[in-house]
């Protein structure tokens, strides 16, 4: 049981800790542009796949460092070229952006890299177990990913807290006009924060695309979660994002192990259930739903405490 | 006048497309070519693509030329009926289709209602993998055929296995929540609960198909239980990831499996390192002492890289031209009537035969394990070095089971 618990927390952590790289973009972008991001995920996806094809070519090291820049020029790009255009016609027409967006970036990477997934090897450097706890064994790979996360954050938050760049992102996030009659390029700082975003999605996926599959519809899978991350932790709110980063790698995790079902609570009461229409939603258990607990809680979140954990404003 | 230029320019295109219709039999293959199960999805198109041109140098199908239209469903039933039906209006009579049962149970039930609405336009549906039983028991269809083993037919075998294996105390299954992992689960529980009543069930697990990338909680999971066996029905990424995930965590137990064979799956055995440990129930391995197999076997590792997965989708292909030459024609019901009862030389060798009732296909089963190899086996899989080992044969009589079919026939 102790083994159980160790390895789903170890596991959870670094699920939570790589739905954070992504959330924290996102969150910043919402906050500071007013626009929920829908392509997000797919920057993520671009991430795993220019991660795939410069490791292909140069090796995975100089991939960890390239495939980000690029995807983060060509997030700068998005925000400087599209949304601010768009932007003249207000949110909605944002969002449709961002979700056209989407579509468009998974049906290129189908048309360059195809359907089906591509092969994206941990390299051999850390293709080892790095400890081994009651008899298993935990791979190098994930601690190194762990690590990358780990730091990522921390620099996030001291730029963000302790330089100069960061107080004036910091600034913008409330009183953009303000920051503009300081003598600060509004514009570009918007730019960069999206560039910065979406590059830090696409390290995200340079680092999970090896240990989890790299496919077209790799965004598909995780949009919708990253979505319920910044909902849970409060739209706009950095540490909210971490918190329910975390809190929903481990929430999944641990349901898996979860064989409880409602017929083992209260079966012994009223045994004559287990027969019936019930049966179904009777005998299910914990572990089969666990993919559907992060919405579970993205609806009790929004009907209890709907500015979000740590979030501040009612949206 | 816009009208009506839209309408010669409709007319001469469907003209257009049954002209070449005439000259050419398509099969329109539905299955994922793209999403979870794109993988094994595009071997299958492969595969198909292959059969096809060897019956094409041979001269085809009753002189006409044979043409896979390939057809991507994303493993999801609604979207492979809009496939079915874009299939239909370009003039596709055959759609074959395999992976999943959920598919499986939708295209069934969509030919044959469509088959009584358009009498004279019959469709008929050739399923080469889709093995839940039901789709030749309660839901059986007189326009379905199934080739390979369903779902009990290979439980039974692998249960008779099993029953040998002393070192089995703790099992723990593992399968995908559809109404097929469900099969799985019920029919390997009632089965061993009969045949080996003194092995312990520590696990029973459902999880989502095709959906999940991380199967690391899962693999926790089974250690913790203790067991020394896992049985699963997972193909596709669902199985090669999931030993993926036994591989980084070093959890050495015996797989006992239906489709450990599929695209990555081998990569994934050798990287846990059971030699010997997986085991899986098919209708034929690369490595029989067979030499028409062998021989097919070197030609299609010659011209792609992966090695045959579907012995039952040649015997599918062939088992076509062979009715289609009986009925001297290749409209659907002929070919279906003609394919009835039918006793076929198999891929793999040995009789195997459409039994009429139901339309499953009864053929020889084979339990291979995977693992080192010696003279005896020249194949290897996926480049690993390591191939099948045959452990025991199952002769066709032995693999018929009883159905609860009520096969209702056009008159």
């Amino acid at each position: 049981m102790l083994e159980l618990i160790v390895i789903s927390t170890l596991n959870g952590v670094l699920f939570g800790m790589l739905l954070f790289l992504m959330a924290s973009g996102l969150t910043v972008i919402f906050s500071m542009l007013g626009v929920l991001n829908f392509a997000h995920a797919s920057f993520y996806m671009l991430g795993a796949f220019f991660g795939f094809q410069i490791s292909r070519w140069f090796g995975f090291w100089p991939a960890l460092l390239i495939a980000p820049l690029l995807a983060g020029a060509i997030g700068a790009g998005v925000e400087r070229y599209g949304l601010r255009r768009v932007h003249k016609n207000g949110h909605v027409a944002e969002l449709l952006f961002t979700f056209g967006l989407a579509f468009a970036i998974e049906e290129i990477v189908q048309i360059i890299w195809g359907k089906s997934p591509v092969d994206f090897r941990v390299p051999p450097l850390l293709d080892f177990p790095a400890f081994t706890i009651f008899s298993t064994n935990y791979p190098a790979y994930k601690i190194f990913m762990l690590l990358v996360s780990v730091a990522i954050f921390a620099a996030l938050l001291i730029t963000l807290k302790k330089t100069r760049i960061g107080l004036i992102v910091q600034a913008a996030l409330t009183h953009p006009h303000m920051v503009g009659h300081l003598g600060h390029n509004v514009g570009r700082i918007f730019m960069l924060v999206f560039g910065v975003g979406t590059a830090l999605a696409a390290v995200a996926g340079v680092i999970a695309g090896p240990a989890l599959v790299t496919q077209s519809n790799m965004a598909g899978l995780l949009g919708p979660i990253l979505f319920v991350v910044v909902v849970v932790g409060g739209l706009g709110s950095l540490p909210g994002a971490f918190v329910a980063s975390l809190l929903i790698g481990l929430v999944q995790t641990f349901a898996v192990s979860i064989n409880g079902s409602l017929s083992e609570a209260f079966g012994p009461l009223s045994p004559a259930y287990a027969t019936t229409w019930l049966a179904d939603i009777w005998n299910v258990t914990v572990a089969q739903i666990a993919p559907i607990m992060p919405y579970v809680l993205l609806v009790l979140i929004l009907i209890f405490r709907p500015m979000g954990l740590l979030g501040t404003r009612d949206t | 006048m816009r009208k009506l230029m839209t309408a010669a320019a409709f007319a001469l295109l469907t003209f257009g497309s049954t002209a070449m219709a005439q000259e050419t039999l398509k099969i329109g293959y539905i299955d994922p070519l793209s999403g979870g199960g794109a993988s094994i999805g595009e071997v299958g198109l492969k595969t198909f693509q292959f059969i096809a041109d060897e019956l094409n140098a041979k001269g085809g199908i009753q002189g006409k030329k044979v043409e896979i239209v390939p057809l991507d469903n994303k493993t999801n039933p609604q979207e492979s009926l809009i496939q079915a039906q874009k299939a239909i209006d370009a003039g596709v009579r055959y759609i074959t289709q395999g992976n999943g049962s959920s598919v499986a149970g939708a295209l069934s039930d969509f030919v044959t209602k469509f088959n009584e609405r358009n009498p004279g336009k019959e469709v008929l549906y050739f399923n080469y993998a889709a093995v839940d039983p039901v789709l030749t028991n309660a839901k059986c269809s007189f326009w379905h055929f199934r080739w390979d083993a369903n779902s009990d037919i290979k439980m039974e075998a692998l249960t008779n296995y099993m029953k040998t294996a002393s070192s089995i105390k703790k099992l723990y299954l593992i399968n995908q929540d559809y109404s097929f992992g469900e099969s799985v689960r019920s029919t390997a529980k009632a089965m061993l609960a009969v045949k080996r009543p003194d092995i312990q069930i520590v696990g029973d697990e459902l999880h989502p198909l095709l959906k999940i990338t991380d199967f690391a909680p899962y693999i926790a999971k089974i250690k913790a239980s203790g067991a020394d066996t896992v049985v699963t029905g997972n193909w596709g990424q669902d199985f090669a990831l999931l030993l993926k995930a036994a591989a980084d965590a070093g959890l050495k137990v015996n797989w006992y499996t239906y489709y450990a064979g599929g695209t990555g799956g081998p990569t994934a055995v050798k990287q846990a390192n059971l030699n010997h440990q997986v085991f899986q129930v098919s209708e034929g391995i690369p490595n029989l002492d067979n030499k028409p197999s062998q021989d097919f076997e070197k030609a299609l590792r010659a011209k792609y890289d992966f090695s045959l997965f579907y012995p039952r989708a040649v015997n599918e292909m062939r088992m076509l031209a062979a009715a289609a030459d009986k009925a001297k024609s290749i409209d659907p019901v002929k070919v279906a009537m003609a394919l009835e009862g039918m006793e076929f030389e198999v891929f793999n060798g040995g009789k195997g035969y459409m039994r009429k009732d139901d339309h499953q296909f009864f053929q020889p089963i084979y339990i291979s394990s995977f693992g080192e190899r010696t003279e005896k086996e020249p194949f290897d899989e996926e480049k690993t070095g390591w191939g099948w080992k045959l452990i025991a044969k199952i002769d066709t009589p032995a693999t018929v089971l009883p159905t609860t079919c009520k096969m209702e026939r056009p008159n």
